[in-house]
């Protein structure tokens, strides 16, 4: 492939996000329109930021690229991130809207009434936003080297140093509209080139190379135990992540908070199209992909492969456009929000040390990406969803909707999570190898309910420190707000 | 997750750093105990530990959580085989053994708690009291007397200490009426504590913001001059100042959302554009993130009065005003700027502090309350110089799960 393609692709991309991020927002009104300047964000718009926040690497490029290799078994991973946001919509989305806490210490603080849960809950959030960012640079990495063929390095590197930039020199101001646009890249970044090779494909008549039944590779498919672990992981890894929270409080009411989930189950559900096509048109077509290791690079050479020439360039840049908005909306959408949350915790919530903030938590996942090597992208944010599944969603939830919760529960169960999970995703390294067992894998299955339990049996034998602030505070969870009036 | 080399290092290198973490802690722990110093050293310690473990517990009032965790405490403290607090209507806490008696303790207490003196009550007649109500004894051969001393915040006997021991010997009783006292000594530190926390709150709604008086009083002049010559315009204007009105004059909460703010200083603008026309000019680039920022009630519409009244009024010809809204991080900022003449920022500081009174009441009112409110550092940022102009900067945190708007 063309290097100047990605070059050129990448720096387009960062280019475009930055000059949103400054100008998005820069359209001053006179109070003549004022109630066009003081609207909030229109359900809409703000579905499509969550959207483009949420579809990260793993969604991009991995699913495809599992799909490639393990077909049909690898569509769990569409079902399960977009079947998160129905948990969502369900059991979270609004009330904790409601609750005015703006990142989930703040809501652990204010529902437990404890100082202590907050550092404890601040810690797993920043933990869970570290391990996310490392697949987004592994992405990057990976697209990099494949469209450049220069180090992986420089992928990273070139990702976190755009992601802090931006986000130090505040063109974060207008995430929503920044986010937005990303999601529409995306889908078409995905849709555009994929519609042209199966017009190409079918206009020229070229023969499948193999049927799609068949796998390209000797792995065996996933059993029946790590299909419902992988789907328990990822239905309530989304109740926690960080940077999916904070959106919902863009939204002006619960109610539009819940519209605009709704919205969001619709966009995912159109986005995962495209990534399932590209993994049967590259079963069918280019199963060598798999065989050489390269699977989850199957969506940037994909239009290269099939179609070629200067179309074939022009739709890889497409494509390696859209990845790169993957990886920079993600880490920065991550980055903006742990910053929020250390920034709090760590330097009392000033401009320079948001800063600072967000600068370590870009620069530590660059740590930890350079020193570990990629593994199958949606796997490793599979992990991920896990972990927060074992550690957040439980506190979370029970937090909600259940009034005896204490903060001895809440730490019990999120260290237990956070042990049992973590242990197993370390000794599942450590095995590696030869592959760890299909438990140890896929811990979430176990894991959840088991902090689960211990987070209701520590509350249950703690029950005399449930906060006396707790009818309050239910009462303002559950019971509809007054809107937010911004129309005459 | 990877099976690298690295990483087995990097996973190994976390495992020795947690060992060498517990290694030192338990060192520090072993020589701390070897330097615990004499028997009387450590006896002081240890009461004057227990006695502020058991503070902290009383810092919230005499209520069943706190007694709870303070009894066990006392009774270390005491020697006693069972401690208990009660208030004047129940008991609150019961710590030892003997929890049969507890049912009785009311009424042993009842001569205290009217007389406001210390009672023993020897070993037989509490046995008796029991025998009498029906109360089993678990162990009928333990008989144990009773010290209950009273809890005197002022005048009041608010409740009382009851020790229970085997024989209670003047020794017992001095102790235990030294506990009740200091009990009420923690009593009375919380009820100075609440009456900090409401004088507070009385402050932050005193200090709530009227609108001010020149302003209904202009308004009106201005929307009079309308009725002959645009009725159909006076006729708007006084809805929008009943609309103004109704919100300034709310009676519920202390909090509102940045959006409702906005709503009001729109209101205000138009009533003034009433009055000045042309010479105001107004424009906004507020992030649609913001809007449902919770703020103090009234907070920014005096900063846009100030800047009407001091900024523009006494300036000829057009003043410019912009007001500003912005995502950042974990705070909103908001900014209101106008070109007008300007002040003195000696005198400003002044009035801020409240040594003066000056013509920027307004601001002072505002600031106070975003400190009350917020901390100190969350304060009004004004940057401002005579002929210069004034910028007032404000930054509230998104995050109050505390505040309803």
């Amino acid at each position: 492939m063309n290097p100047v393609v990605g070059i050129a692709a990448f720096a387009a991309v960062s280019v475009a996000t930055a000059v949103i991020g400054f100008y998005g927002l820069r359209i001053s009104r006179t109070t003549g329109d004022f109630y066009v300047a003081s609207r909030t964000v229109r359900p809409w718009w703000n579905a499509s930021a969550i959207g483009g926040e949420y579809l990260s690497a793993a969604s991009f490029l991995g699913v495809a690229g599992l799909i490639l290799l393990s077909g049909t078994d690898a569509l769990w991973f569409p079902v399960g991130y977009t079947a998160g946001y129905l948990m969502l919509l369900l059991f979270v989305a609004a009330p904790l809207r409601r609750s005015g806490a703006y990142t989930i210490p703040d809501f652990t603080e204010a529902r437990l009434d404890s100082r202590v849960v907050r550092s404890v809950t601040s810690v797993v959030v920043v933990m869970v936003g570290w391990l996310y960012i490392v697949p987004q640079l592994h992405g990057a990495a990976l697209a990099i080297r494949i469209t450049t063929g220069l180090p992986a390095w420089v992928g990273q590197v070139a990702v976190v140093a755009v992601v802090c930039v931006t986000v130090v020199a505040g063109g974060m101001r207008s995430i929503t509209f920044v986010q937005a646009f990303q999601y529409w890249l995306k889908l078409t970044a995905l849709a555009l080139p994929i519609l042209f090779i199966v017009f190409t494909l079918a206009g020229s008549g070229t023969p499948a190379v193999a049927a799609a039944s068949v796998n390209p590779t000797a792995v065996a498919p996933a059993g029946l135990y790590q299909n419902i672990s992988l789907l328990v992981a990822l239905l309530f890894g989304t109740l926690g992540l960080p940077h999916v929270l904070v959106r919902f409080y863009t939204n002006p009411d619960g109610q539009s908070a819940r519209r605009t989930t709704l919205i969001v189950l619709g966009l995912l559900s159109v986005f995962y199209l495209f990534p399932t096509a590209y993994g049967l048109i590259g079963r069918m077509f280019a199963p060598v992909l798999a065989q050489s290791g390269q699977a989850d690079a199957l969506v940037l050479l994909l239009p290269g492969q099939l179609i070629g020439g200067a179309a074939g360039d022009l739709l890889s840049a497409l494509v390696v456009a859209g990845a790169f908005a993957a990886f920079l909306s993600t880490t920065s959408g991550l980055v903006v929000s742990l910053a929020g949350v250390i920034s709090q915790d760590l330097f009392g919530g000033s401009v320079r040390g948001f800063r600072w903030a967000a600068v370590i938590s870009a620069v530590v996942p660059l740590g930890i990406a350079s020193m570990t090597g990629s593994l199958a992208l949606a796997g490793s944010v599979g992990m991920v969803f896990a972990f927060t599944a074992s550690t957040i969603c439980p506190v979370l939830l029970l937090g909600i909707w259940w009034r005896g919760l204490t903060d001895a529960g809440a730490i019990a169960g999120m260290a237990t999570g956070a042990v049992l999970c973590g242990g197993a995703m370390v000794a599942g390294a450590v095995l590696g190898a030869d592959g760890p067992p299909s438990w140890l894998a896929q811990p979430a299955a176990w894991t959840v309910p088991a902090a689960f339990a211990v987070t209701v049996l520590v509350s249950r034998a703690t029950r005399n420190r449930v906060p006396r602030t707790i009818t309050r505070l239910m009462t303002r969870l559950h019971t509809p707000e007054r809107p937010l009036v911004t129309e005459r | 997750m990877p099976d690298s080399p690295l990483f087995i290092a990097a996973a190994i290198a976390v495992i020795a750093m947690a060992i060498a973490v517990v290694v030192a802690v338990g060192l520090k722990v072993l020589r701390s105990f070897r330097e615990l110093g004499t028997d009387a050293e450590r006896a002081t310690y240890k009461t004057l530990h227990a006695a502020s473990r058991a503070g902290q517990h009383l810092r919230t009032g005499l209520n069943p959580a706190g007694a709870a965790k303070a009894s066990r405490q006392l009774r270390s403290l005491l020697g006693c085989d069972a401690l208990a607090i009660t208030d004047t209507t129940g008991v609150l806490a019961w710590d030892g053994a003997g929890e049969e008696l507890k049912p009785l303790l009311m009424e042993l207490a009842a001569g205290v708690l009217d007389g406001g003196h210390t009672a023993v009550i020897p070993a037989g007649e509490v046995q008796e009291l029991a025998q009498g109500k029906g109360a089993v004894a678990t162990r009928p051969e333990v008989e144990r007397a009773a010290v209950i001393a009273p809890i005197r915040t002022g005048t009041r006997v608010v409740g009382v200490v009851a020790a229970f021991a085997p024989a209670a010997g003047a020794g017992l009783v001095r102790a235990t009426g030294e506990v009740a006292d200091w009990v009420a000594t923690q009593v009375e530190l919380a009820e100075l504590d609440a009456s900090r926390t409401l004088l507070m709150e009385a402050e932050v709604r005193a200090l709530r913001a009227q609108i001010s008086p020149h302003f209904i009083y202009n308004s009106l002049n201005a929307i009079a001059s309308f009725i002959n010559t645009d009725p159909v315009r006076a006729r708007e204007l006084v809805v929008e100042f009943a609309d103004f009105t109704r919100y300034s004059f709310r009676r519920h909460g202390d909090f509102t959302t940045l959006a409702e703010e906005l709503r009001c200083i729109d209101r205000y603008l138009l009533l003034e554009r009433a009055r000045f026309g042309d010479r105001v000019q107004v424009s906004l680039r507020i992030a649609p993130e913001v809007l449902s920022t919770v703020i103090p009630f009234l907070s920014l519409q005096p900063l846009v009065e100030n800047a009407v009244r001091h900024g523009l009024e006494a300036k000829e010809g057009p003043g410019h005003i912009s007001i500003t809204a912005n995502d950042s991080g974990a705070f909103a900022e908001v900014t209101i700027e106008d070109d007008g003449v300007g002040m003195d920022p000696e005198q400003l500081r002044a009035v801020l502090a409240g040594h003066a009174d000056g013509d920027h009441v307004g601001l002072r009112n505002v600031d106070a309350r975003l400190r009350q409110v917020y901390g100190d550092e969350h304060g009004l940022v004004i940057e401002t110089a005579p002929g210069e102009g004034t910028l007032i900067t404000m930054r509230v945190p998104k995050s109050q799960p505390r505040h309803d708007a």
